[in-house]
């Protein structure tokens, strides 16, 4: 009997300890990053690294900003082709799909969300990069722009990270639309409004919280993606010009120096992976705020 | 000829035949009740009259029901049908928004766009639905910040700003207390003076105290439907009997 | 007689209400828009990789006259084998603790939500460089397959505390009272009652969490490395097919190759995928 009791105790101990490496992993992470990061922006200079605009390990000059301007672009630029046709497929999802192909469809957006990031990158790289090439070169031609770009840049990353954020959107909206109780959609048409005048002034608005969270998400997908942004976005470390112009991101400085980058330089390529933590947490934080304000209503 | 006549109506959900043969005229500016227990059939009814129904997968409809002589299931543009018809849901269901644009929300979806125009209505709406004095100050306050009753009265008031000619209201005191029941009652009678009112409830006594006529629903079928006073005091047929003295529960 | 509404009356209707018009066009464009692109997508890789899979990209040695993918698949498999072994058990534990041993409100299990949410919204490239800096420097392990498998660990812990936890408290509390009520404890009630009927839920997650791992990239590089052998143990560097899919691309010289693999990958991670649902819709049925 005592030793039943012995392996009780000793098995709940066991799972308390598993259950505390969750939070053992984020202290960690932090504590790394920050203790090898923060050092080399003391150094550097905290408002040179992040205002900086000139970015050459050769010369000692580490200044991210044109990273950081980077990755708002291409993320303000996923979120203008992802987020309308993301929003507006969740609601043909939850409000006009017939039953019969919702299933399919429904797995389809599910395989959207499971492609590995390289594979969306690679078919970037062969696919919307030589189509932006030539855009470009018919826009000079046009004599709309002066540089046609070389196919990578802001335009094809955010074309690229629209669809994949696609997924992310169209799963949180969808179920957001859902939540939204039939009544309210009743209510509207029972006063004469049309199935879209319904969906578009009361059942959004309604689920509104919930679309936010989405969208909030697609942006921490985006901020965060790393490898197909590489593959696409020309990785020029300057602020660009034009949309057509190549374009560096905080993940994509990280991965393309990290290789070769030794003293100052490596401290500045995890600095820059602290900078983009703290994006990212952010971005977190204010997920959770959303839901649990939609949680609330 | 009533308003509304519903004349051989079958309905079925799928295979499941949930009305039979109905057959009724709604006399204008009366209140009339339909009654009978759970499932009878009684608030599918009401929901075919605005064709709430169609949103119901597997719902097919025979026979025809008429409004002001019309068919409403043939060449009637079902956005207009409802704001000719109001409905009032068995739960209160205002819209997540301010008590102002619950009530324009209607009149705004028939393309009325004037401030003016928008002021008077909501006015005169929650005035008829008795409730201007309680909430005039508080017009731009969220409507879920109401207690139930209140609710109901708005949402009876929303129905009323698309100025309907048929006013339908599916069960609406279950939800409520008794003195907001009471409201709702006093309401209803007061507006039959320029609606027509069709009413499902559970409650006989409710049938009783308000409506003109009753329907009686059973299985799918009207047994009798009357003049109130008729049908509850010298009931026709023997099912009617049963139920309003108290063997169906 | 039908009360549908027909295709005429729709139309009727859309006339007179030109706003609901184009709001219906553009939701009908936007999801048209959505699966063309799904569907492009798959199919330019299919149709252009397909013809490039030979045997010889499946030989086991990766020379510079052939760019086999065969490494990088054994060495994938290991790495999803090594980052199970220390998160599921790690993962399930926990999520065990969550549900059955913690009590309600609870303040540490509010500490430990926090945690996990904060993990899963970390990008993969953080974890990349945390477990550079941890794995790789400060244990000196290397760029090693189990670096690189102890990060994907850390990645994939809340998708499978997470599922596991949803798994068990789908499971009905009167199993447990049925349990309890023959006397049995706690533990012997957790591991014989709870978790086999949960084990179908915790499955799909687990399934979930290799298709993470076999398309991950940026969090192997500086991990795992990108040498494209088989190590010899676990403490030598090793590529995926994902990082290896990188490499290809990048370098540009083995484009037949690359697509080839991109087929590979994507069926692998479509099929793992699917698999995961398969075995989730199991767990709904019975």
């Amino acid at each position: 009997m005592k030793s039943k009791a012995w392996t009780e105790k000793f098995m709940q101990g066991v799972f308390f300890i598993a259950a505390c490496a969750s939070v053992l992993a984020v202290a960690l992470i932090c504590v790394f990053l920050f203790a090898n990061g923060v050092p080399a922006m003391k150094e550097i200079g905290f408002v040179e690294f992040i205002t900086g605009k000139m970015w050459k390990p050769n010369n000692d000059l580490y200044g991210i900003f044109p990273m950081i301007i980077g990755s708002l672009y291409v993320t303000a630029g996923a979120i203008v082709f992802g987020v309308p046709i993301g929003i507006l497929t969740s609601v043909f999802m939850a409000m006009y799909c017939p039953k019969a192909i919702y299933k399919p469809l429904k797995a389809a957006t599910e395989l959207l969300a499971g492609i590995p990031s390289v594979v969306y990158g690679f078919f970037g790289l062969v696919v919307l990069v030589p189509w932006i090439r030539e855009f470009g070169r018919t826009l000079k031609q046009a004599g709309i722009t002066d540089s046609s770009g070389n196919g990578s840049g802001i335009l094809t990353a955010s074309l690229l990270l629209g669809m994949m954020i696609l997924p992310t959107i169209i799963g949180t909206t969808e179920s957001a639309i859902r939540a939204v109780p039939e009544h309210y959609y009743e209510g509207a048409l029972a006063l004469g409004a049309t199935h879209e005048r319904s969906i578009f002034t009361i059942v959004i608005p309604a689920a509104k919280s919930g679309v936010i969270a989405g969208i909030v998400l697609g942006i921490g997908r985006a901020v965060g993606e790393t490898m197909a942004v590489i593959m696409v976005a020309g990785n020029q470390t300057w602020i660009p010009e034009s949309l057509l112009k190549g374009v560096r991101t905080l993940t994509a400085n990280i991965v393309i120096e990290m290789g070769y980058a030794t003293g100052l330089h490596r401290e500045a390529l995890i600095a820059t992976g602290v900078v983009l933590f703290v994006f990212i947490l952010i971005i977190n934080f204010s997920v959770a705020l959303l839901k649990r304000r939609s949680e609330h209503e | 000829m009533g308003k509304i006549s519903v004349k051989n109506l079958d309905l079925y959900y799928g295979d499941f035949k949930a009305l039979k043969g109905i057959n009724l005229e709604i006399e204008a500016n009366k209140i009339t009740a339909f009654i009978g227990p759970s499932g009878c059939g009684k608030s599918t009814l009401l929901k075919s009259i605005n064709r709430m129904n169609d949103l119901v997968e597997g719902c097919r409809i025979e026979g025809e029901i008429l409004l002001d002589g019309e068919n409403i299931y043939k060449g009637m543009d079902v956005n207009l049908l409802r704001k000719r018809v109001g409905m009032v849901f068995q739960k209160p269901n205002p819209f997540p928004m301010s008590i102002y644009d619950n009530i324009a929300y209607g009149p705004r979806t028939h393309g009325i766009r004037s401030k003016s125009k928008l002021d008077d209505i909501v006015e005169k709406s929650l005035r008829n639905a008795a409730i201007w004095e309680e909430c005039k100050d508080r017009l731009k306050k969220s409507a879920l910040g109401m207690s139930g009753g209140q609710q109901q009265r708005l949402c009876i008031a929303r129905a009323l700003a698309v100025e309907p000619e048929v006013l339908l209201m599916d069960e609406p005191t279950s939800a409520l207390d008794p003195i907001s029941t009471s409201k709702i009652e006093d309401l209803a009678m007061e507006l039959k003076k320029d609606y027509t009112i069709v009413m499902v409830t559970h409650n006989m006594q409710q049938a009783v105290r308000v409506s003109d006529n009753t329907a009686f629903f059973l299985l799918g079928e009207v047994v009798e439907y009357n003049d109130t006073e008729k049908l509850f005091s010298i009931p026709a047929d023997k099912r009617t009997e049963d139920y309003i003295t108290g063997r169906f529960g | 007689m039908s009360n549908r509404i027909t295709m005429g009356e729709k139309m009727k209707t859309y006339l007179k209400h030109p706003g609901s018009l184009i709001l219906m066009l553009l939701v009908m464009l936007a999801a048209v828009l959505t699966f063309i692109v799904l569907l492009f997508l798959i199919a330019y890789i299919l149709i252009n990789g397909v013809p490039h899979i030979k045997p010889s990209l499946f030989s086991l040695h990766y020379t510079s006259e052939n760019a086999s993918l065969m490494p990088a698949l054994i060495n994938t498999i290991i790495m999803t084998l090594l980052s199970l072994l220390v998160a599921v058990p790690f993962g399930i534990f926990s999520a065990i603790f969550l549900v059955e041993y913690a009590g309600r409100g609870n303040r540490f299990i509010g500490v430990i939500r926090l945690t996990t949410e904060t993990l899963s919204g970390i990008p993969s490239i953080v974890y990349g460089l945390f477990g550079m800096l941890f794995f790789v420097n400060t244990l000196e392990w290397g760029f090693s397959l189990l670096a690189g498998a102890f990060t994907l660990a850390i990645m994939i812990l809340p998708l499978i505390m997470r599922t596991t936890e949803e798994a068990l408290k789908a499971v009905p509390d009167t199993y447990r009272e049925g349990s309890f009520g023959v006397g049995a404890g706690k533990l012997r009630t957790v591991f014989r009652i709870v978790l086999p009927s949960a084990i179908p839920g915790i499955l799909a997650g687990v399934i979930l969490a290799v298709g993470r791992i076999v398309g991950e990239t940026a969090a192997l590089i500086y991990t795992a490395g990108t040498v494209a052998k088989v190590p010899s143990s676990v403490m030598g560097s090793g590529r995926t097919l994902a990082v290896h899919m990188y490499n290809l691309s990048s370098e540009g010289l083995y484009m037949d190759q690359a697509y080839a693999t991109a087929v590979v990958l994507l069926v692998l991670v479509v099929g793992i995928n699917t698999l995961s649902s398969v075995v989730a819709r199991k767990l709904t049925k019975a």
